[in-house]
């Protein structure tokens, strides 16, 4: 196995905010600890996740805290392939 | 890989499941840190991945707070009385055998007010896949004990802890004749997932007993304070043992955090299916 | 009487289940026969005396045309798994008599909000409790009507003899399906158990009448499956139709989403009440014997009426002027009737026999303040015709 060619998924975030109840899951089961409470809260005046800053690059799109949001206000979606299809684009 | 630009993370309105969901509900009546959110959540991914069509999916609910799932969940629908949504279920598969009907519904729904369908439904092996929440107190009437409560945890009806033996759901289901039986924690999102996609796969009747934190109410009166601290019980104390071998040692005792809790996949046989 | 269930189509693949032709029948059997000639797709039941024959009938029928059998563990179960058979488009039936009757109710609630079409018939025993299980009684009139809580609709049928259980079950299957309501056998042990010729229809001549449904394709507009339409009944969709209904038992808007308030609930309370309520001339069935001139009138439904027009009829040989007034639908009440019979000024009294302790004449008085006599046994037993004719004599 050459793991000079493997590659860690990398992801992007995408946060529903208005649907966020800050249970907390998210943030403490994110095995990369890329978020953290966000500083505004929503109208139900809770504070939503956000990607914590210098974690903007450390998603490996594991999809849990997607999975593990009981108010389906957290998604990651494929940074690598998104960013790749630019690379070739450009 | 060498990206070498910092990543924007975008902010979103909608979630990529949202079709299989009645997002024009959201965000759901349920409390933060409730685990039926999970579970809904679950089921809609379990769908999306059945390869089934959408409209080969039915959902069936009791009463009470998991009872609410079936209003979420954009496939037919129907929220029905407290304990009888086994037998409305039962109606559906037998009209229509080549839908996959989905029982979601609470502990004190299926086993208790319901308990003699469950049990019947399990003898007869219904074309029904069940997944149980259990959060072990009855949460929408506020907290009362109930047949899941573990042995000395506090309830509004039981305020010095409950002294009857709760049920082991599990052995109760393979004793009672299910074909797929499995217990996870909404900690165990993947697993529990695959345990759905198993039991809409297979024909027969499959019982998933999935725990799920009640802060509000069971957690509130048994010192578990918030849902996160419910689910590190889990992280903290599950145990996988696919197949377990002895039933009797499934029982829950959440409130005695020297005892482990069994998850796993323990029951998938075959055995003919009731008129399906 | 209003004919509210000609023939609209023909049934598909009526004619395995029609048994045309005439028989000498128990009414039990008829009944069932009724079902299967209506398209019954799917009954869940549990034993129970007077009614078992029903059950058993079915299971020996159903399978052999395409519909399905289900014996439950108990009538919560049936009546809740008939509910959800017709959800997914199934005509569904139980059977059952009063102890079981009662356990149905929370799920006729159900069916009743939820507006989901299914029949249930009762083949009424002497009650409270286990009462007399093998003989007759006629005192769940008041508990078909108001048995489970809330207020909503019914439609409820009394057939007086084995052909009745047979023409009333088809008629109640269509009811419910055009009204999208429970509808009630309100069968008797005399009527379940008596054996009399039934003449059964060919299959052509069996009346139908299907469910709306949706007028747009599932793609289509939005489908609201609680928007009434001016007869205050919604279309319906069923499970697997592509159209992802919603239905529950909590107060719901158009689109069957729950909705918490005060404002909805009364109205769609009334619109469940009224569906009934408004279209009661299409739906009301009565016979009469005589009423035009007639200064005593009884009234009387089921088995009762076998007695009553026999007493009647002897009245009237011997000269008393005397009519008869025999509800088939006891829900909805004859109340237009009866208020006319009052108002027309040469009605002196109305007798009123049944086998309950009062449960129709408290109907009637309350539509008049003329004398209502009463004959009463709380069950086991037929009145006599003897003695409504001595009522009728006083």
């Amino acid at each position: 196995m050459d793991l000079s060619l493997a590659q860690v998924p990398r992801g992007l975030v995408h946060v529903i905010a208005e649907r966020c109840k800050e249970c907390n899951f998210c943030i403490n089961y994110c095995p990369t600890d890329v978020l953290e409470y966000s500083t505004e809260i929503n109208a139900k005046g809770y504070h939503y996740p956000v990607v914590a800053e210098g974690k903007e690059d450390a998603c490996i799109q594991c999809r849990f805290c997607d999975l593990i949001c009981p108010e389906l206000a957290i998604y990651t979606t494929d940074a690598s392939a998104t960013q790749s299809k630019e690379r070739d684009a450009g | 890989m060498s990206v070498t630009e910092q990543t924007v993370h975008p902010t979103a309105d909608v979630h990529p499941i949202d079709h299989l969901l009645r997002a024009d509900r959201l965000p759901h009546i349920l409390c933060p840190g409730c685990g039926i959110g999970i579970v809904i959540h679950s089921y809609a991914q379990a769908i999306a991945e059945s390869g089934m069509p959408e409209n080969d999916h039915v959902c069936v609910s009791g009463i009470g707070c998991s009872g609410r799932a079936a209003g979420y969940v954009n496939v037919d629908s129907y929220h029905t009385t407290h304990g009888r949504a086994l037998p409305f279920a039962l109606g559906i598969a037998v009209h229509k055998p080549d839908l996959n009907v989905t029982v979601i519904s609470g502990d004190g729904d299926l086993t208790a007010i319901g308990g003699n369908h469950l049990i019947h439904a399990a003898r007869r092996n219904a074309n029904l896949n069940v997944i149980c929440i259990n959060n072990f107190n009855y949460g929408m009437t506020g907290g009362q004990v109930g047949p899941t409560t573990p042995i000395g945890a506090r309830g509004s009806t039981a305020p010095r802890g409950t002294t009857e033996r709760p049920f082991n759901l599990p052995y109760l289901a393979k004793a009672t004749g299910a074909v797929f039986v499995a217990r996870w924690t909404i900690l165990h999102v993947r697993e529990f997932q695959q345990a759905i996609l198993r039991s809409m796969q297979k024909k027969g009747f499959c019982f998933i007993e999935v725990l799920a934190p009640c802060p509000t109410s069971f957690g509130r009166a048994n010192k578990i304070g918030d849902g996160l601290h419910e689910m590190e019980i889990y992280r903290e104390r599950c145990r996988i043992e696919h197949g377990a071998s002895n039933f009797e040692d499934l029982d829950i005792d959440l409130i005695d955090d020297k005892k482990s809790i069994t998850v796993g996949n323990f029951v998938d046989i075959e055995r003919e299916a009731f008129l399906s | 009487m209003p004919d509210n269930t000609a023939a609209k189509t023909a049934q598909p693949g009526a004619a395995a289940r029609v048994l045309s032709g005439t028989h000498f029948m128990l009414g039990d059997h008829a009944c069932a026969e009724g079902a299967l000639a209506a398209g019954v797709d799917f009954f869940a039941g549990y034993p129970i005396t007077p009614s078992t024959e029903i059950a058993e009938h079915l299971a020996r029928r159903l399978p052999d045309v395409g519909g399905r059998f289900v014996q439950m563990e108990d009538e919560l179960g049936s009546m809740a798994a008939i509910i959800g058979a017709s959800a997914a488009g199934a005509r569904s039936l139980t059977a059952t008599s009063g102890p079981g009757f009662s356990l149905m109710m929370e799920s006729i609630g159900l069916a009743a909000m939820m507006e989901i079409p299914c029949v249930v018939a009762n083949v009424q025993r002497a009650s409270p409790s286990t009462g007399l299980p093998t003989m007759v009684g006629q005192s769940d009139i008041l508990q078909a009507r108001w048995g489970s809580h809330g207020d909503y609709g019914v439609i409820a049928y009394c057939p007086e003899s084995p052909q009745e259980c047979f023409d009333l079950t088809v008629r109640a299957f269509n009811a419910a399906d055009q009204y999208r309501v429970p509808v009630f056998i309100l069968m008797d042990e005399v009527v379940g158990h008596m054996a009399e010729r039934v003449v059964i229809p060919d299959a052509t001549d069996v009346p139908f009448v299907p469910r709306k449904g949706p007028e747009s394709a599932p793609d289509g507009d939005p489908f609201y499956c609680y928007a009434a339409d001016e007869d205050l009944v919604p279309r319906i969709a069923h499970a697997g139709d592509g159209y992802k209904v919603h239905m529950t038992g909590l107060t719901h808007d158009e689109r069957g989403y729950p909705a918490l308030d005060a404002e909805t609930h009364d109205q769609l309370i009334n619109r469940l009440v009224d569906k009934i309520r408004m279209n009661a001339a299409d739906i009301e069935m009565h016979d009469e014997i005589d009423l035009d001139d007639a200064e005593t009138v009884v009234i009387s439904l089921g088995c009762t009426a076998r007695s009553a027009r026999h007493a009647v009829n002897e009245a009237r040989a011997d000269g008393i002027s005397c009519g008869f007034l025999r509800l088939i639908t006891v829900w909805p009440f004859p109340e237009k009737r009866i208020r006319e019979l009052v108002a027309k000024g040469n009605v002196k009294r109305f007798v009123v026999p049944e086998i309950n302790l009062g449960q129709l004449r408290r109907e009637v008085e309350r539509l008049t303040q003329l004398p209502v006599l009463r004959l009463n046994h709380a069950g086991g037993a037929m009145p006599e015709p003897e003695k409504i004719l001595e009522l009728i004599r006083i």
